[in-house]
């Protein structure tokens, strides 16, 4: 009996603790909707970027402007400039006559793309049995224009193969050779919504959980809280929880705009794949606390978590630049930034349908990193006030 | 219920508190009255368990503030200087809230803070940061109160807020007394030292003096005149530069002057006054209030 009432006593205290903890995750979700201003952004910035980012870089080029030079005016020139015309992705702009005219065009973007005909080149083509076309492309925006170059070479292929057919004679080749301009080393294309997500993520996540810790020190209500019997790990946590629930809304809301709007291929296991995010979620949410319990100012934490982390995730990630193309130092350096590894994993997920095997090196780091950060904050968390 | 031993805190460069020791007896209202600056908010950090003195021991209820920092917590309500609510939060968001914090509920407590709470109570769908100081102040204190803490900790309370304001709140704190709660307020108005049960006089860290309020006011030695006169802002100096003043201060519309009373006699003064243009002069002898008592200690520390 005597042991039967001491149950229920801890029972009732530990009912207590929860009411506590859940009355003050209750709390954070008041200050967030409070605010309309901070909800909308919180809610609608995730949908904004992956739209705006899915679109402004959107892997699909419709309606590409192109110029022609064309001395030949022959048959067959004219019938691949035809066959690029009625495509959905070229419109012929300009009819040139000289080089200088194409290269105005490239300076005051006017085109994305040029093609440029030999003199005679039907007669040629017939004696020799091969042709050359020049494809000029703007490569100051590399994915356009390396989107252009595939669709271009794809079109000149099937007009030779229904020129081989029709004149039975032996197979001719016609081969686009395309000159970049003005950026010769670019590299390949990158799917948005992996960038987007690492980039939102990190926002929510340590950026918001960081400055609404900070706002309780700065308030002085952190001193109130803390002669109370709330332990610090509590209170963290019970700030992190509603940014959390909100980084899981926005990761819904990012993966179902990429695939019904931006028609992104999922094609790994959906598990992995959210599997994946929680992770960085939490390695986003270490980085927050961690960032709270150095500093004492809003301001510090907003520009703390835009500097030091939104920065190099825009920046470092791959989310505009290759990796590979960035000097050494910025490489290594880019080795610590969380988003890099979860971007690769996600695109390998995602896009190539990679299993666990393929992304364990990525997922480790990330595990390494949740816990180091972690286990930091945990160690910096105070007691009293200094 | 407190007792303090020796304490002393440094920061940096700043001696912000020097060997204070003192105790506070149950259910008494303890007053320590000082100028912004003197250590008071420090003092009550310590005794709070938010920050560790570099010197001293002190138990709250019982309990070490450094060894049982946990405990404490569950016991003492604190209410720092600063409002320190949420202030997008309406009334009753925040006092549920704290209540939560606590382990308890608003009603299980409602009995101590109802007298308080009912003059807020109209507006309690209103949000804290739209209250008037008065209004803030009384929602911190039920905020600081529902968990019925055994030891109130409020660092000047009053400061900031309407004279009506000030008087209502110094009648809760009587009648939380009257409910056994060890109360332990920090102001720097001198006028309201004599609403606390003892109080302690603070500046630059040091405890000058700890008594009851009419035994330091008993303890005043020398005569006192109370002296106004149509010039006031070159009075004073010129007060001063007389032989048998020992001090003179600024007191609301008038001087609290010092005397030597065998050096200098009331008329003598007023003649010496009116020789030097002043009119409507007025001298008389007046009872010392705490305010002098602090005057005094002040100028007796900043000489020696």
């Amino acid at each position: 009996m005597k042991f039967f009432t001491c149950w229920q006593g801890k029972r009732r205290r530990q009912n207590r603790k929860f009411a506590a903890f859940s009355s003050f995750v209750h709390k954070e979700f008041l200050h967030i909707f409070r605010d309309m201003w901070t909800t909308l952004i919180l809610l609608l910035l995730p949908v904004l970027m992956t739209v705006l980012f899915g679109f402004g870089i959107t892997t699909e080029i419709k309606n590409g402007k192109v110029a022609v030079l064309d001395p030949s005016k022959d048959v067959a020139t004219q019938g691949i400039v035809d066959k690029l015309a009625t495509s959905e992705y070229f419109t012929i702009a300009y009819r040139v006559n000289t080089e200088q005219e194409i290269d105005d065009l490239f300076k005051q973007s006017k085109i994305g793309m040029a093609i440029v005909f030999n003199e005679k080149f039907y007669e040629n083509m017939l004696h020799t049995g091969q042709a050359q076309i020049l494809l000029l492309a703007d490569a100051t925006d590399p994915n356009t224009a390396s989107m252009l170059n595939t669709y271009a070479g794809m079109l000149i292929a099937s007009y030779q193969m229904e020129l081989s057919k029709n004149l039975g004679t032996t197979p001719l080749q016609i081969t686009p050779e395309l000159r970049l301009l003005y950026n010769p080393t670019m590299k390949g294309s990158y799917s948005t919504a992996p960038g987007v997500l690492g980039l939102v993520l990190i926002l929510i996540c340590a950026m918001m959980t960081s400055v609404a810790i900070v706002k309780e020190k700065q308030m002085g209500t952190m001193e109130v809280l803390l002669v109370s019997p709330l332990r610090p790990i509590t209170i963290i946590l019970a700030k992190t929880i509603p940014y959390f629930v909100l980084s899981l809304v926005n990761l819904t809301s990012i993966l179902l705009l990429s695939y019904f709007l931006l028609e992104v291929p999922f094609v790994g296991s959906f598990l992995l794949l959210i599997a994946v995010c929680l992770l960085y979620i939490f390695v986003a949410l270490a980085f927050g606390i961690l960032i709270s319990t150095l500093v004492n100012s809003q301001l510090v934490a907003m520009l703390i978590s835009g500097m030091v982390l939104m920065l190099p995730v825009i920046m470092l990630s791959g989310l505009l630049f290759p990796v590979n193309n960035m000097p050494l130092v910025l490489q290594w350096f880019s080795c610590v930034v969380p988003a890099r590894w979860f971007i690769t994993a996600i695109k390998s997920v995602m896009i190539k349908g990679a299993g666990f095997d393929a992304i364990i090196k990525e997922f480790l780091i990330l595990l390494g990193m949740a816990v180091v950060l972690l286990g930091v904050s945990i160690k910096k968390f105070k007691n009293r006030l200094e | 219920m407190l007792k303090a031993n020796n304490i002393s805190k440094k920061y940096k460069t700043v001696q912000a508190l020097s060997h204070i020791s003192f105790e506070v007896g149950e259910a008494e209202v303890f007053g320590i009255i000082g100028p912004d600056g003197a250590g008071k908010t420090t003092l009550f950090r310590i005794l709070t368990t938010l920050i560790l003195a570099d010197e001293g021991t002190a138990t709250v209820d019982g309990l070490d503030v450094v060894k049982d920092f946990r405990e404490i917590r569950n016991r003492v309500g604190y209410m720092p200087g600063r409002f320190s609510l949420y202030q997008d939060l309406s009334i009753e968001e925040n006092l549920n809230f704290f209540a939560k914090v606590f382990n308890t509920s608003v009603k299980e407590n409602y009995d101590l803070v109802k007298d308080i709470y009912q003059q807020i109570e109209p507006f309690k769908k209103r949000r804290a940061g739209a209250l008037s100081g008065g209004m803030k102040q009384k929602l911190a204190l039920c905020c600081a109160l529902i968990h019925r803490p055994t030891i109130l900790f409020l660092d000047e309370p009053t400061t900031g807020i309407d004279p009506v304001s000030r008087k209502e709140l110094w009648q809760m704190l009587r009648r939380l007394k009257e409910q056994g709660i060890t109360i332990i307020v920090s102001t720097p108005y001198m006028d309201e030292a004599s609403l606390c049960d003892r109080i302690a006089l603070i500046q630059d860290g040091v405890f000058l003096k700890i008594d009851t309020p009419d035994n330091i006011v008993a303890q005043f030695e020398g005569t006192l005149w109370g002296v106004s006169a149509d010039r006031m802002s070159s009075l004073l100096q010129d007060l001063r530069k007389e032989p048998g003043v020992l001090t003179a201060f600024t007191f609301g519309d008038t001087y609290h002057v010092k005397v030597d009373p065998m050096k200098i006699k009331k008329k003598e003064l007023a003649t010496k006054l009116e020789e030097k243009g002043y009119q409507e002069v007025e001298i008389k002898e007046i009872a010392a209030g705490i305010e002098d008592c602090f005057m005094e200690l002040g100028v007796n520390t900043k000489m020696n």
